[in-house]
């Protein structure tokens, strides 16, 4: 498209395809995750039907969010990232893009069956099983053009986010295909081969691992290329990315059993599930630790640079949300918080304040390369920060609600009287809750809203691009 | 319980993969620089170079702090066929450490705590307790809890769910009635008629059904139904339409429908009947608070 590009020999076509589709989907799933907030402070929002209900829209949300918004921007994370650390094209530009339009094609069909009430049931996996098959196609591709281009490298070295992307993209092929195993009856519906608690301890060592590895080990090799890119310095220790590296992928598989304390699941289980959670917090906070040390000496740049900022502040987010994760999986705490919105609260801190602040301030860095500008060149550099500080606020604003509505629950549930009778009712419960609901459309909105400006700064700097690169065939 | 192999694999991956992270920091520190450094691994990456600092010392004590509380927490709650040296009091025992038996202990207590109180009340005859202002705030709280489900928190029911306020009783509304209810549940079986009547006696009867209750219907064909009635359905509802509370069968007169009174209702209650199920609360509750519920249903039709 320009001749500006620094590196014609790699493959940016799908970098850029998977980057814009990032910007597009979060709009969208993020949209729906405002809509759904509003239904659950205004239920009339439902409009009695059933394919514009709550339960049918907040898995199109988490799927979109997750899989269309967080899928797309670790491909093309991954993809711009293990080109230019290994100084090699990728492996291969067909599979590139049949990765590119398998993914959207899932994506697609995600937001038509969804909606249709067409679901496997299990969170984070609700797709049927023909889905199933191309996500696992799919991904399959995903993890061969990677790995091949690792073994393709020029570097003798793998760096340290190719580890991180490595690792997640294998575990998340072992634990989607192993948690969806399931017998088709028909085209639309299927029957999990797992039942009982077993199901459930196989449905959350999926689900929390989507969270370990998809949330979390993929976004910290964004982190670990983008933060020293972005800053100009050097990463802040070597040794401490092993550490936390092998700590972290070797730990994380445990820590799922902590979403059934006090439930069927058998007491070891519950007790190995939670002592893992809680050693989790030291290989958590080592990413956070080697990302912000690595600013030392770069402090000062963060008063100009908004892009910086999303990248530090989602930092912190991950140090919060990693340190809240360990405390609420311990079974006292978790007995209280357990089935309330704190937990709501606890993954919005790290999906909105890690994985999609992270992403943002990647993409940011990214897109003007993708359009043969410089790292950071958008079209506005105020909208970005206008961005950075809705994006924060939104954050603050939806998991302070939240913290605030999930105590308060599980202490209302709780709440005996001297007759052993309960305090309060379920329903009293969920009345005392809409404050709190509604404070959360609000900072779902400041949220969305940035994402809707960031869109219109991705637009206005493809068309500058555009326009420069025809200026530049004229000359 | 497992078996001895599962059981020791338990063990083993688990104090085995928290030993490989002690092992993973001990040989990671190896050689490390006592102070932070400038010096870089040697490597770069698109331009990005790697400094060779320590691991931080704190977040090191860290680590190791939390794999020595996961060996304390062990030692305390158990891992598999190792029990752990955790007790519970249960039944005045100290016990092995477990969820259920945690639970056993935790409502024991409770319950020992409540027992004086609601001896009391199950003490007192229903329509005495029914006067006790203090026993119905009990009543009432206990109703939102276990009973506002069904019946509504404000005990008006809903479609398929007894009001319990309009005096009108399927069951009967005598406190010993009442508390029978609750206890044991109750079974209504209301059968499928649409075989014996077919397609237009269910419609007939409908409008006999309906004209019970004085309610607007076709006199043509409930006068057509009326000897079906007279045949099929008086065995309980009685030839007046007034019900038998012994079995459970409703008033047919009095307004009241449980499943509804339109023609339409009426028709599809003939059609495919009902199995109306109060369950039983014997078990759950225990008789003390069920006494105090059935009091407190009861105070619901005392009109004050």
């Amino acid at each position: 498209m320009s001749t500006a590009f620094d590196h014609p020999e790699y493959n940016y076509k799908v970098v850029r395809q998977f980057a814009i589709m990032t910007v597009v989907w979060g709009v969208v799933g993020m949209a729906v995750g405002v809509l759904i907030a509003a239904q659950l402070a205004w239920p009339q929002l439902n409009f009695d039907t059933p394919w514009f209900s709550f339960g049918r829209l907040r898995p199109l949300h988490t799927n979109a969010v997750i899989f269309a918004f967080g899928g797309c921007a670790l491909f093309a994370t991954s993809y711009y990232i293990v080109q230019r650390t290994c100084r090699t094209r990728l492996f291969s530009d067909t599979l590139a893009s049949f990765t590119f339009w398998g993914w959207q094609a899932v994506i697609v069909a995600a937001a038509i069956t969804l909606p249709m009430g067409l679901t496997s049931t299990k969170e984070y996996a609700e797709l049927e099983w023909p889905i199933d098959i191309l996500v696992t196609l799919v991904w399959v591709a995903y993890v061969v053009n990677f790995l091949g281009t690792l073994a393709i490298r020029k570097e003798s070295h793998i760096y340290v986010a190719n580890w991180f992307f490595a690792a997640f993209m294998i575990m998340i092929a072992i634990l989607y295909v192993g948690n969806n195993l399931a017998v088709p009856v028909s085209l639309t519906k299927s029957y999990s081969v797992w039942a009982g608690t077993v199901d459930a301890m196989i449905q959350w060592w999926w689900g929390h691992n989507a969270v370990g590895f998809f949330l979390t080990a993929g976004f910290l090799g964004i982190m670990y290329y983008f933060v020293p890119k972005q800053a100009g310095r050097p990463v802040y220790s070597y040794r401490l990315s092993i550490v936390h590296f092998w700590a972290l992928i070797s730990i994380y598989v445990w820590a799922g059993a902590h979403h059934l304390h006090y439930s069927a699941l058998p007491d070891w289980a519950q007790t190995s599930g939670m002592v893992m959670s809680l050693i989790l917090l030291a290989p958590s906070w080592g990413g956070m630790i080697n990302g912000m040390m690595t600013l030392s000496g770069a402090w000062h740049k963060l008063r100009t640079d908004p892009i910086l900022r999303f990248l530090v502040v989602s930092l912190s987010f991950y140090g919060m949300s990693t340190f809240e994760g360990p405390m609420m999986s311990i079974k006292t705490v978790n007995a209280l918080s357990h089935n309330t919105d704190w937990t709501i609260g606890h993954v919005h801190s790290g999906a909105l304040g890690w994985v999609a602040m992270v992403s943002i301030g990647a993409l940011y860095h990214l897109i003007p390369i993708m359009f043969g500008r410089k790292a950071g060149q958008m079209y506005s550099i105020g909208l970005i920060n206008v961005h950075f500080w809705l994006a924060t606020i939104g954050t603050v604003l939806y998991i302070a609600a939240m913290w605030v509505n999930g105590i308060m629950q599980g202490l209302m549930w709780r709440a005996v009287n001297e007759d052993g009778s309960l305090t309060y009712s379920f329903v009293e419960s969920v009345e005392a809750s809409h404050g709190g609901y509604v404070v959360r459309v609000l900072g779902g909105a400041f949220f969305l809203t940035g994402m809707l400006i960031m869109l219109f700064n991705v637009f206005m700097t493809t068309r500058e691009a555009k326009k420069e690169a025809a200026v530049a065939a004229h000359a | 319980m497992l078996s001895s192999f599962w059981s020791f694999w338990v063990q083993a991956i688990v104090i085995g993969s928290m030993i490989a992270c002690g092992i993973l920091i001990v040989y990671t520190s190896k050689g490390q620089k006592k102070e932070e450094t400038d010096e870089t691994t040697g490597h770069s990456y698109d331009g990005i170079e790697e400094l060779d600092n320590p691991l931080p010392r704190w977040w090191v004590g860290m680590f190791w702090a939390t794999i020595v509380f996961g060996f304390g927490y062990i030692g305390i709650y158990g891992l598999a066929n190792f029990d752990g040296f955790g007790t519970v009091k249960v039944d005045g025992e100290d016990v092995t450490w477990t969820q259920t038996n945690q639970w056993k202990a935790e409502v024991q207590a409770f319950d020992e705590k409540i027992a004086p109180l609601y001896a009391g009340y199950l003490a007192t005859p229903i329509a005495e307790l029914a006067q006790n202002e203090e026993a119905m705030q009990t009543g009432g709280r206990l109703f939102k809890s276990y009973c506002a489900v069904c019946h509504g928190s404000n005990a008006m029911g809903a479609q398929g769910f007894p009001n319990l306020t309009d005096h009108d009783w399927l069951y009967g509304g005598e406190p010993a009635q009442i508390k029978q209810t609750i206890m044991y549940g109750r079974q209504a079986a209301m059968p499928a008629w649409e075989a014996a009547l077919g397609e237009q006696g269910t419609k007939d009867m409908a409008q006999y059904v309906r004209s019970l209750s004085g309610l607007e219907h076709d006199a043509d064909a409930a006068a057509k139904a009326k000897p079906q009635y007279d045949m099929l359905c008086v065995a309980c509802h009685g030839a007046d339409g007034k019900g038998n509370q012994l079995v459970g069968a409703p008033n047919l007169t009095d307004e009241i429908w449980l499943y509804g009174g339109s023609t339409k209702q009426i028709e599809t209650t003939l059609r495919y009947g009902r199995a109306g199920r109060m369950p039983a609360q014997a078990e759950i509750l225990g008789e003390e608070k069920v006494h105090v519920l059935s009091a407190y249903v009861y105070s619901l039709s005392q009109d004050k």
